[in-house]
């Protein structure tokens, strides 16, 4: 994949943690997905989740904003616990944004209807407002000219744009990605990856489950490698790819770039 | 012949598209349709013209009962004569332009808010003015409006106002019961699961007829609910449990991906059922949910076994008069008329709506 700026990463993460796991288990029923994770997302971190399919990677993020529940260990996101409590559910997922495989627009509202819903009734921004917010967005993932259409008329590669616009709109800490490229057919997925990679640079935390390694090589702070619901490597983009330690890893790597 | 040859402006072939090509493809497409198109006409050839001599050229239109035994075809006298009872029932006579001013108001509404355009908080608000406008009117008893009982409301205008409130009432009760049943909680979810079992286990005739005759005898001495009013409800209750099954298909037709989009925005259930959930859910279910709107529609005339007298059971009483009983035939066919012209609109106004909802979304 070409990127086109490989410059990305001079931004530094903080030093304020934005989500905290700490040993968190999640079970489908019997089956033990995910094997006590432990991870710290610093503020304006940007971090890549590889692994094979099945390992966990986008139940790990999904219970991020409490798609999923997690049964042990506890979740931190912005100083705020994940719990039981439904207002802090809510106000967590205000902060947090997703961006899906399947993009998950609303088929039956314009997509400036799409982008502002939340605005206007999470945030209870007057329409207007909302609006102009939206039409902001929409330029910024160089999309504005079909506001007025239905998702269904725009082209994978624009709906996951509008996708990601949407979630921005609520001006979130926190950008989830859960393989937002895996969908698309090849000729879009670049049209994706360089929004993402300009949100990039404007210094939002983000977590991004993919396979896109060139994106995760010019982009992310840390790259994590998971197998079997655990966390089995963590490290820089050129360690990672370079120097890979553990076995899995290796094989991994192996099998996905040929 | 060119190999790269412009194709701009190139037309389907005409014996596809043509009046020719469609009798064609469609009447005479092999041997099997050429012979049922054949027969089929043959026996349009065979009816038609006895029907349309019976209807138009030898029936009778404004004669009195006794003209119409002399008459070779229809009698459509028997409607003429008593139309006023068939549509009013036992409304005073001197009277019936209230019902038929309720009725012009009524339709006048109806086709107001056939735009969708026109679907805002103010329309709502019409409709609260022109019910209370027509309930009045109808109940009278101020300025110089003699008072007329409900029991002596009948005809079309009681129909209506069955399917009317019943539609409007079950409605809603229907989403709210296909919300519950689908609950996260027990409790909830048990009690919309026992109603509507409970209901679809019963026929209506016996809901009404509970609703007629066990009902009061649970009410305290001296307190009587109005007739009418009692098997209105047992038609809301009754088929909103219909309802509710279907908008329950239709929930269940919305990807889950909606659900978590609208989650991962922070939308509470209200929110995400109200602005993301329903919208789709019961966009899915139109076909269906007219369906049962039709059904409940013709359904009212089971009111008879309750002696309320709508639309059926006047006609009905109409030709259980001695002097017009031989002419039912034509009396039922104006009857199944009234019901199909309303019947159909119903049915076409949800295709209409269907095609607008689904603009851009395939």
């Amino acid at each position: 994949m070409n990127i086109k700026n490989t410059e990305s990463r001079e931004s530094k993460p903080t030093d304020t943690p934005m989500v905290e796991i700490i040993d968190m288990h999640k079970w489908f029923g019997d089956f033990h997905v995910l094997r006590g994770i432990d991870l710290v997302v610093q503020k304006e971190e940007r971090i890549v989740i590889c692994g094979p399919s099945g390992s966990g990677k986008s139940t790990l993020i999904r219970c991020i904003n409490r798609l999923e529940e997690h049964q042990r260990g506890r979740i931190i996101v912005d100083g705020v616990e994940l719990t039981n409590n439904i207002k802090n559910i809510e106000k967590i997922r205000a902060e947090v944004g997703m961006v899906f495989q399947q993009f998950n627009l609303f088929p039956h509202l314009t997509i400036l209807e799409n982008l502002t819903l939340g605005p206007i009734w999470v945030r209870k921004m007057p329409k207007a407002e909302a609006e102009e917010m939206a039409m902001f967005y929409l330029e910024k993932v160089h999309i504005a000219d079909q506001a007025r259409k239905y998702p269904g008329q725009l082209s994978g590669g624009q709906q996951q744009r509008v996708a990601i616009a949407r979630s921005l709109c609520m001006r979130p800490k926190l950008m989830l990605f859960d393989e937002p490229t895996s969908a698309l057919d090849p000729e879009m997925i670049k049209e994706v990856l360089d929004v993402m990679i300009e949100l990039a640079h404007e210094g939002m935390t983000m977590i991004v489950v993919t396979h896109e390694m060139g994106f995760a090589r010019s982009v992310a702070h840390r790259v994590l490698f998971m197998d079997y619901g655990k966390i089995v490597e963590a490290n820089t983009p050129e360690e990672f790819f370079d120097n890979p330690r553990n076995d899995r890893t290796k094989l991994f790597l192996s099998q996905i770039l040929h | 012949m060119e190999q790269n040859q412009d194709h701009n402006g190139l037309k389907p072939p005409l014996s596809k598209t043509k009046v020719l090509g469609w009798i064609k493809t469609n009447l005479f497409g092999g041997i099997f349709n050429s012979i049922l198109t054949m027969v089929t006409l043959y026996i349009i050839w065979k009816i038609l013209p006895g029907l349309f001599r019976w209807a138009f050229i030898e029936s009778v239109w404004s004669t009195d009962a006794k003209a119409c035994r002399h008459a070779l075809g229809a009698c459509w006298s028997v409607i003429a004569q008593n139309l006023r009872f068939i549509l009013f029932g036992f409304y005073p006579y001197d009277q019936h332009w209230r019902p038929l001013l309720c009725m012009f108001i009524f339709f006048a509404l109806v086709l107001y808010s056939k735009n969708r355009r026109r679907w805002k908080r103010a329309l709502a608000y019409i409709w609260v003015a022109g019910l209370l406008a027509m309930g009045s009117l109808m109940k009278g008893g101020f300025w110089n409006l003699i008072s007329v009982e409900s029991s002596r409301w009948g005809g079309l205008p009681l129909t209506l106002m069955l399917s009317f409130f019943g539609l409007i009432g079950a409605y809603p009760l229907g989403v709210v019961l296909a919300l519950a049943r689908r609950s996260r909680l027990p409790a909830l979810k048990a009690v919309s699961v026992g109603y509507i079992e409970m209901v679809r286990g019963v026929p209506l005739i016996s809901v009404l007829f509970m609703s007629s005759v066990v009902f009061p005898l649970f009410l305290p001495r001296g307190i009587t609910i109005n007739s009418i009013l009692r098997a209105q409800v047992a038609f809301i209750l009754f088929f909103a449990a219909y309802i509710a099954e279907v908008v329950r298909g239709g929930l269940q037709a919305v990807p889950h991906g909606q659900y978590e989009a609208a989650d991962s925005l922070g939308l509470n259930y209200a929110q995400t059922m109200r602005l993301v959930i329903l919208p789709q859910a019961l966009k899915i279910v139109i076909p269906p949910t007219v369906n049962i709107l039709i059904t409940a529609f013709k359904d009212t005339s089971l009111v008879v076994i309750i002696a309320l007298y709508d639309l059926l059971m006047t006609t009905k009483t109409v030709i259980s008069n001695p002097q017009w009983m031989p002419f039912s035939v034509e009396a039922y066919i104006f009857a199944a008329l009234i019901y199909f012209v309303f019947s159909f609109s119903m049915s076409r106004y949800s295709q209409k709506l269907e095609k607008e909802l689904s603009v851009g979304t395939e």
